[in-house]
């Protein structure tokens, strides 16, 4: 495979003044990543934030207004649609609620990308899925539907889908939405033990502080487009800064304000209504 | 549903709808003929066509044996040309005598073929010289009508 | 008032621009479809699949209305036949019309509305759950592996449905017309077989019945995979697929069989 080589103690992924606009409105302005290679990175914020953008990036499905996203030393917007799937053949990703395809069965599901990307003989792929789906826990589930599981099964199918082909990047984006602690528990530790048994680096977006902060070794904290904070699990449980202390001690006001912005306060607003009525009337 | 329950489902189909098609070909069409394109060309010239269509049949003893492929004006005699595709299985003699039926009386127009008893057949391409044209009913009436008064000239159909 | 004037005169301008983008889009999406056909042909197992789902599973409604419409050619045709004493024309009537026009054009609209709409609706929410954009992430085409099955699946099978709408059809105007009113069979069949005609009958109606599976499968893998990724946006996208593809099969059938049937 194609790849620049680099350095070990280099990052496998590199994000320089990363800026995005939908239409004029701006989703991320200058942002600046790096996830180092065999570590655990979260990108924190609340919803709404460009955080699925960030990854959406990465993944090369959306190309940047400006700056660039490298992986393994190849910048993801540049390349043509046969080296992006090339390069995509090496990453993984979990997407919020499974995306698994739901007219196969769960070894289908893992088997997807084999069958497509490889000439695997069908014995070998049977093995493979089979150990892929008994990493999550799932090994006994191989002939179930996607309808059929519960929306925590779902989302380790998925894993062991995106662990399909040994990704050296793995991406995950909302991993614990929606999920009741046990699964929560199981998913987190999940991650954690498949990116070290795979020597892959990942990327975890996400809005839950508690479960992320314990299996993570890199926060990045993004608000309106920009990186407002980063550092280790502990600095940012210690961090002073308003934002991210409100964020991570879940406090409903604060420097994110309760209110969404509106043109007039609200006191004026008022009056202005009720003096147009009393004029019409 | 397993792949080959699926496949054989999908043969089926498959061969229904073939099947489907072979009738309509076979039973309801005319596949047999003029589809093989083993045809050649004749044309015939005739004072007035009637109703005469392209793809009208041109039949012998009741057989049809072509098709009206083209019906053209001849600018400078001021008559129609009538194009037609005859089957290449089917050989007429030199004098055949080309008439503009009528099937029933109100049916379609075609074109009939009169055997004559030449021993040279026409080619590809050849006119045929004696023909007759439609029976317009108007005219047929009218001499009726005529036939009345002026004795001895109804036998006068032809033109 | 001016101002009412001018917001409808943009809003005018703006629905046109965005119909036109939207042509375009489907203009570039069909040329997407066929760019990436490789994958629907080398791994045909894909594109049997989506036959299964859109030939087979229509199957029923196709036979049964066949059947139904030639019944009714039969009772009708007689009726008003045999007011000229030409009862003996109904296999004619009942062929043409089917082998013509009603075959081709009655099996597309069911079509449309039976596979058409299913897969929008099947497209539609496989984009809405991420289906599209995880297949992407796996460096696996989705136009090529999801979208072009579909397409070609609906492309083969419209016209063996209309082939056995029409013959269900004739067989539903024999049934009514020779063994329930009496019709001479011989003649029946004999005047049938006189008057259609193969390669102009027959093929144009063929011919009709392929080009209504492009328009439709194009039309329905398209709104599909344009559908705004929200149940709305699904079924208002599924809507859209059959009021569409109806519409636009009986305008192609109007120009098509301008083209066709001018001499005859």
């Amino acid at each position: 495979m194609p790849s620049v080589p680099s350095a070990p103690n280099d990052s496998l992924v590199k994000v320089s003044n990363l800026s995005f606009a939908y239409d004029r409105r701006p989703v991320l302005s200058g942002i600046n990543m790096e996830i180092p290679r065999g570590k655990v990175v979260a990108i924190m914020g609340a919803s709404g934030c460009g955080k699925t953008t960030t990854l959406r990036l990465i993944g090369g499905q959306i190309k940047p207004t400006s700056g660039e996203v490298r992986v393994d030393g190849q910048v993801v917007h540049r390349l043509n649609s046969d080296a992006l799937y090339q390069l995509r053949r090496r990453m993984g990703m979990l997407f919020q609620f499974g995306a698994l395809f739901t007219d196969m069965s769960v070894f289908d599901n893992v088997a997807f990308q084999m069958r497509e990307h490889t000439d695997f003989p069908e014995e070998l792929i049977n093995d493979l899925v089979l150990m892929k789906l008994h990493a999550v826990g799932l090994r006994g589930a191989h002939e179930l539907m996607p309808s059929e599981l519960s929306g925590g099964m779902a989302r380790r199918v998925a894993l062991a889908r995106a662990i399909a082909l040994d990704p050296m990047l793995m991406m995950y984006d909302e991993p614990f939405a929606g999920l009741d602690p046990i699964s929560l528990a199981i998913v987190g530790e999940l991650i954690r033990k498949l990116n070290d048994a795979l020597g892959a680096s990942s990327i975890i977006v996400t809005h839950d502080v508690q479960e992320s902060l314990k299996i993570v070794d890199y926060v990045y904290f993004v608000s309106a487009g920009k990186v407002v904070a980063e550092g280790t699990p502990d600095e940012i449980k210690a961090s002073k800064a308003e934002y991210v202390h409100q964020f991570v001690w879940g406090e409903a006001d604060g420097a994110v304000p309760f209110h969404y912005p509106a043109a007039q306060p609200y006191g004026e607003e008022i009056m202005a209504h009720a003096a147009e009525v009393s004029n019409r009337g | 549903m397993n792949r080959a329950a699926l496949d054989l489902w999908v043969g089926i189909f498959v061969a229904i709808g073939l099947g489907a098609l072979l009738f309509l070909g076979l039973k309801v069409g005319n596949l047999t003929f003029a589809s093989t394109g083993e045809t050649y060309q004749l044309h015939a010239k005739f004072d007035n066509i009637g109703g005469l269509k392209v793809r009208a049949p041109v039949k012998s003893a009741g057989v049809v044996v072509g098709r009206v492929s083209e019906i053209k004006f001849d600018p400078v005699a001021y008559v129609a040309v009538v194009t037609m595709q005859i089957d290449k299985r089917y050989r007429f003699p030199r004098d055949t005598f080309a008439t503009i039926n009528t099937s029933g009386l109100l049916g379609e127009q075609y074109v009939s073929f009169e055997v004559g008893g030449d021993s040279v057949m026409l080619k590809n391409g050849d006119f045929i010289k004696k023909t007759q044209s439609a029976v317009v009913l108007e005219k047929l009436i009218s001499q009726f009508l005529f036939s009345n008064k002026t004795a001895g000239s109804g036998d006068n159909a032809q033109k | 008032m001016a101002n009412k004037l001018v917001a409808a005169l943009t809003d005018l301008g703006h629905r046109v621009t965005s119909a036109l983008w939207r042509l375009g889009f489907a203009s570039r999406f069909l040329l997407m479809i066929l760019v990436y056909s490789g994958t629907s042909l080398r791994r045909f197992h894909l594109t049997i699949r989506e036959i299964y789902f859109s030939g087979v599973m229509s199957l029923i409604i196709i036979l049964v209305s066949g059947l139904f419409v030639g019944m009714v050619l039969g009772l009708q045709g007689y009726d008003t036949l045999e007011r000229y004493g030409s009862s003996s024309a109904l296999g004619v009537l009942v062929a043409l019309s089917l082998v013509r026009e009603l075959g081709p054009v009655v099996a597309a609209l069911l079509f449309a509305s039976r596979a058409g709409s299913a897969i929008t609706a099947e497209i539609g929410l496989m984009k809405a759950t991420e289906q599209l954009s995880a297949m992407e992430m796996m460096a696996v085409n989705p136009i090529a592996r999801v979208v072009a099955p579909r397409f070609w699946a609906g492309v083969l099978s419209m016209p063996l449905l209309a082939a056995l709408f029409s013959a269900m059809g004739i067989f539903g105007g024999y049934l009514v017309g020779v063994r329930l009113i009496g019709v001479d069979a011989g003649s029946f069949w004999s005047q049938m077989q006189a008057s259609v005609d193969f390669r102009e009958d027959i093929v144009n109606g063929v011919i009709k019945s392929i080009v209504f599976g492009i328009i439709i499968s194009w039309i329905a893998v398209f709104e599909g995979y344009d559908a705004e990724p929200t149940a709305e946006g699904v079924s208002g996208a599924t809507t859209r697929t059959v009021v569409t593809s109806s519409l636009a099969v009986l305008a192609a059938d109007f120009i098509l069989t301008a083209f066709m049937f001018r001499g005859a």
